[in-house]
């Protein structure tokens, strides 16, 4: 691919041939707003928010779908394309349920966003909503297409990334709205991908309802603990609650993309079944104890068996699910008061 | 993996076998679809089930279970026949190469066939595809190693990748697929009973040295037991009498569950460490309550090698204490103080006992740069898609580890049970998208289990007509160890002969009816192959559950 020339906004930049003057203007940190585009997706090119006007052009174009060509003279924020995007959010808000008090997604909404951007007020295109019922049939997925954009995001990601293809577009005009094969009820992986790609209200994690506003959580990023691929994970905490789980696309081996356990399977750590004290077996029943004794009486056991026994009387199982800190210090003690290598953990099984 | 997930789709040709990858590693299931579609790859799968990746594989090829090493000695012998073997790599690069073409020439497409019920022609046909590919990788998992033969099998799956020079090249390799989150890390960290950390062997006076000098007491250099060893020595004169399980279930994931649970009640002292009272934990004497994933500092491997940073996120429940800070204080009590003030000091001390973590430190895992034992380098690279990468992303570029790689060709070996007239099917065992290993944590979120709720058997169309089972209806399903009693789902995804039962569900525990007989060298379990009766029981016909498997 060779190199050409293009001006942004009068400035002058190199680009590859065969780019898109979004993609330009993003690696040269020029923001374009954009909906229905994402890089790992293929081109859409429907939501006409990031018109650009191009010297030598008639009309505004799609800086998503437009390739740079040789000497190109582009300009970002002229007041055509300004008024362009504001009628192309006018006619989107026309059309999108304004309950963003009770959307899991306000806060992160791009519609959101973009609404504040360009001091949307007043509508000129109120008329009928769209009516389509919320689906919450299945446990992982909040489907609210009254707030569908229609940027296709969802069906592309379903589709090209995770090979899937359980939503498309049915219908026409008007009409037009996300459906399973057949408008039947949706069972598929439940990735979730199709929830990271929305950029409205209308894909949510049904698990996360109401627990939580994105300004009031904390992001933590860290390793998937279920198979061994090894998925990066965003863990968004509110007061010491995982309450929704997204994953980062940058410098990730999984590029934003996680299974239904990785997404959805956080919830065991809350769990009212979890052990909170140390349990010693008194006449036969577990009960509770201090650290203090259970510590002292497990020391008190092993060093007992391993005086009567030997050594290679005693064993430690350590766990292919726990850190390798853990299983460094695990091995060690073994090895060192147990005085055994009969040392080993479910790596078989 | 010998390679890594950055080269993954510069393979010209997949082979996956022994693995439902789309279920069990999802987001490599993934990535191997990704470079089927959109890079025209080409996708080999050698399964006795029909999986996800079937559906999109330019080859399914199903043997019967248990028989890998007659099918890939003969693709090799095909490969050999053929004129596609690389003559320069053989010669360069490896040892051995006579003595196990003497082996694998036995093994015409026509003896491949009578074993392994494979037509002769797609043998050929799928040797002459991973043969000729410019590069190819070889993906496996558990369906390929639990097996009596499974260190066999896997010795003639890399035999075919040295055949072909498809070793030591970005988008080639033998990558086995790592089934839990950190079952690499723990394995580098030496908990194996007869290597230190890094793999070294205890049993050498230099390695012993090693850790000595570190850890500054002795340390025993005589090879322990195994897991599955130490299991069967419990309740026998000089086995093992005390034990301290960390975070692990094998009431659960051990063979044989009836047998394990005499083992584990002949204990005259046992200490779990863990987050839930698992099943193992309530035959325990002492249980002691851990942390999991979200409340603590740490790191895991995956399945490429890649060391990555694992964070805190929230504090644990009660007084559930962090697990270096029990083994830590335990330690003391027994004699042997530690002390840590961070786990990042644990990895500062690892690494320099682990050679394979030489550079790993959190300094630079902190910054998100990917990096991959062995790392004996400080220095960083930068990937096409511009990853920052430490260490060895692709191991064997220039010669294997021992030197030069050995062939190794064995002779196919039946498994230990196989089907009669009492027992007239073969039972399978595995896991399914939903659930995850022993379930004592997919169990517990709520979503999952409204996905998957209940346990079930897979099994083929052809047998249910004729054993007069409707989909759906309760079956006893029942081995020479035991029974579980659960719904079939009558599919056409296990070959006819064959069941499959994912053994994620304590209800019915897979593992009551599965076989405790392992692999001589590796001690692992045959969970793949066991022979069990189906019968219906009566109870007829359950509510139609339509999510028990797979979507579509």
């Amino acid at each position: 691919m060779g190199k050409l020339n293009i001006k942004i906004n009068g400035k002058d930049f190199e680009a590859e041939e065969g780019s898109t003057i979004l993609d330009v203007a993003r690696a040269n940190g020029i923001h374009i707003p954009t909906l229905c585009h994402h890089p790992q997706l293929s081109i859409h090119g429907g939501c006409r928010i990031c018109m650009v006007e191009v010297k030598g052009l008639p009309k505004p174009v799609t800086s998503c779908t437009t390739p740079v060509t040789k000497d190109m003279d582009v300009q970002t924020d002229t007041p055509v394309v300004i008024k362009q995007r504001e009628t192309v959010l006018e006619l989107l808000l026309s059309d999108h349920p304004l309950e963003c008090p009770i959307c899991d997604a306000a806060g992160q909404c791009k519609l959101q966003d973009l609404t504040h951007e360009y001091k949307i007020k007043g509508n000129r295109f109120n008329g009928e909503k769209r009516k389509v019922p919320v689906e919450e049939v299945n446990p992982f997925i909040r489907r609210d297409y009254q707030r569908c954009i229609q940027c296709g995001r969802c069906t592309r990601v379903c589709d090209e990334v995770r090979g899937i293809g359980a939503i498309q577009f049915a219908n026409r005009g008007f009409n037009t709205k996300v459906s399973t094969a057949g408008d039947k009820v949706l069972d598929c992986i439940f990735c979730g991908s199709c929830i990271q790609q929305c950029p409205v209200g209308a894909l949510t994690e049904k698990p996360s309802k109401f627990k939580y506003r994105p300004w009031e959580t904390k992001q933590v990023e860290t390793t998937c603990g279920y198979c061994g691929v090894g998925c990066s994970l965003t863990l968004h905490v509110k007061k010491n609650e995982i309450v929704r789980v997204t994953s980062r696309e940058d410098g990730t081996l999984n590029k934003g993309n996680l299974c239904v356990k990785g997404r959805y399977g956080y919830e065991f750590v809350h769990s009212d079944k979890r052990l909170t004290k140390p349990l010693i077996r008194k006449n036969g029943v577990l009960t509770p104890s201090s650290w203090e004794e259970a510590l002292s009486y497990t020391a008190r056991k092993f060093k007992e068996i391993k005086q009567r026994y030997g050594p290679d009387s005693l064993g430690g199982f350590s766990s292919a699910k726990c850190t390798n800190e853990e299983n460094y210090l695990f091995q060690k003690f073994v090895r060192i008061n147990f005085e055994t290598n009969n040392l080993d953990h479910c790596a078989r099984l | 993996m010998s390679n890594s997930l950055h080269d993954l789709d510069e393979a010209d040709v997949f082979l996956v076998t022994g693995s439902n990858t789309t279920e069990a590693h999802p987001i490599i299931g993934m990535q191997i679809w990704q470079a089927v579609r959109h890079k025209n790859k080409k996708l080999i799968v050698i399964d006795p089930r029909k999986i996800e990746l079937t559906k999109y594989a330019a080859m399914h090829l199903r043997q019967r279970p248990g028989t890998d090493v007659a099918v890939f000695n003969g693709l090799a012998r095909v490969i050999m026949e053929e004129g596609l073997a690389d003559l320069d790599f053989i010669k360069d690069r490896t040892e051995g190469f006579e003595e196990a073409k003497e082996v694998i020439m036995k093994y015409t497409p026509e003896v491949v066939e009578k074993i392994s019920g494979i037509p002769k022609e797609q043998l050929i046909e799928a040797a002459r595809i991973y043969g000729k590919a410019e590069r190819a990788s070889i993906y496996w998992a558990m369906g390929s190693t639990q097996h009596i033969n499974g260190v066999r099998g896997v010795h003639s799956i890399v035999n075919l990748a040295m055949l072909t020079g498809n070793i030591g090249k970005p988008g080639t390799g033998v990558n086995p697929l790592r089934g839990q989150n950190n079952v690499q890390g723990a394995c580098d960290m030496g908990c194996l009973p007869n290597q230190f950390p890094g793999y070294k062997p205890v049993n050498v006076p230099e390695n012993v040295e090693r850790v000595e000098k570190v850890w500054g007491v002795k340390v025993p250099a005589k090879p322990g037991l195994t897991l599955t060893e130490m299991v069967n020595s419990m309740g026998k004169e000089g086995g093992i009498k005390g034990l301290y399980i960390m975070g692990e279930n094998p009431m659960m994931s051990d063979p044989d569950l009836n047998h394990a649970k005499e083992s584990f009640d002949s204990l005259e002292f046992l200490v779990v460490q863990d987050i839930f009272l698992t099943e193992t934990a309530e035959l325990a004497h002492v249980v002691l309550p851990a942390t999991s994933f979200a409340e603590k500092e740490g790191t895991f491997t995956n399945t490429e090698r890649r060391i990555q940073r694992v964070k805190k996120a929230v504090n644990p429940p009660g007084e559930a204490w962090e697990d270096t800070k029990i083994i830590c204080a335990l330690s003391k009590e027994m004699g042997y103080p530690m002390e840590y003030p961070s786990a990042s000091k644990v990895m500062d001390e690892l690494a320099s006992v682990t050679p394979i973590y030489e550079c790993v430190s959190y300094e630079y895992l902190d910054k998100g740069i990917a990096v991959h034992w062995p790392c004996n380098s400080c220095s960083i690279d930068r990937t096409s898609c511009g990853t920052l990468i430490m260490g060895t992303p692709v191991l064997h570029e220039e010669k294997f580890t021992r030197g030069a790689g050995k062939f190794m060709a064995f002779e196919f070996q039946p498994s230990t049970e196989w089907p009669d007239d009492e027992y007239p099917l073969i039972l399978t065992t595995g896991r399914n998208l939903w659930h995850w290993h022993g379930g004592s944590q997919t169990r517990k979120v709520s979503s999952l289990n409204e996905r998957s709720p209940e346990p079930y058997m897979e099994l083929n169309a052809a047998d249910a007509k004729k054993m007069g089972i409707r989909d759906s209806e309760e079956v006893r399903v029942s081995s020479r160890r035991g029974e579980i009693t659960l719904k079939a789902v009558v599919s056409d995804r296990p070959t006819p002969g064959v069941v499959f039962i994912p053994w994620h569900y304590k209800e019915a525990a897979a593992n009551i009816l599965t076989i405790n007989a392992l692999d001589p060298q590796a001690k692992i379990p045959e969970y793949k192959v066991c022979s069990v009766k189906v019968e219906k029981t009566g109870g007829g016909q359950k509510e139609a559950n339509r999510y028990s498997h797979y979507p579509g």
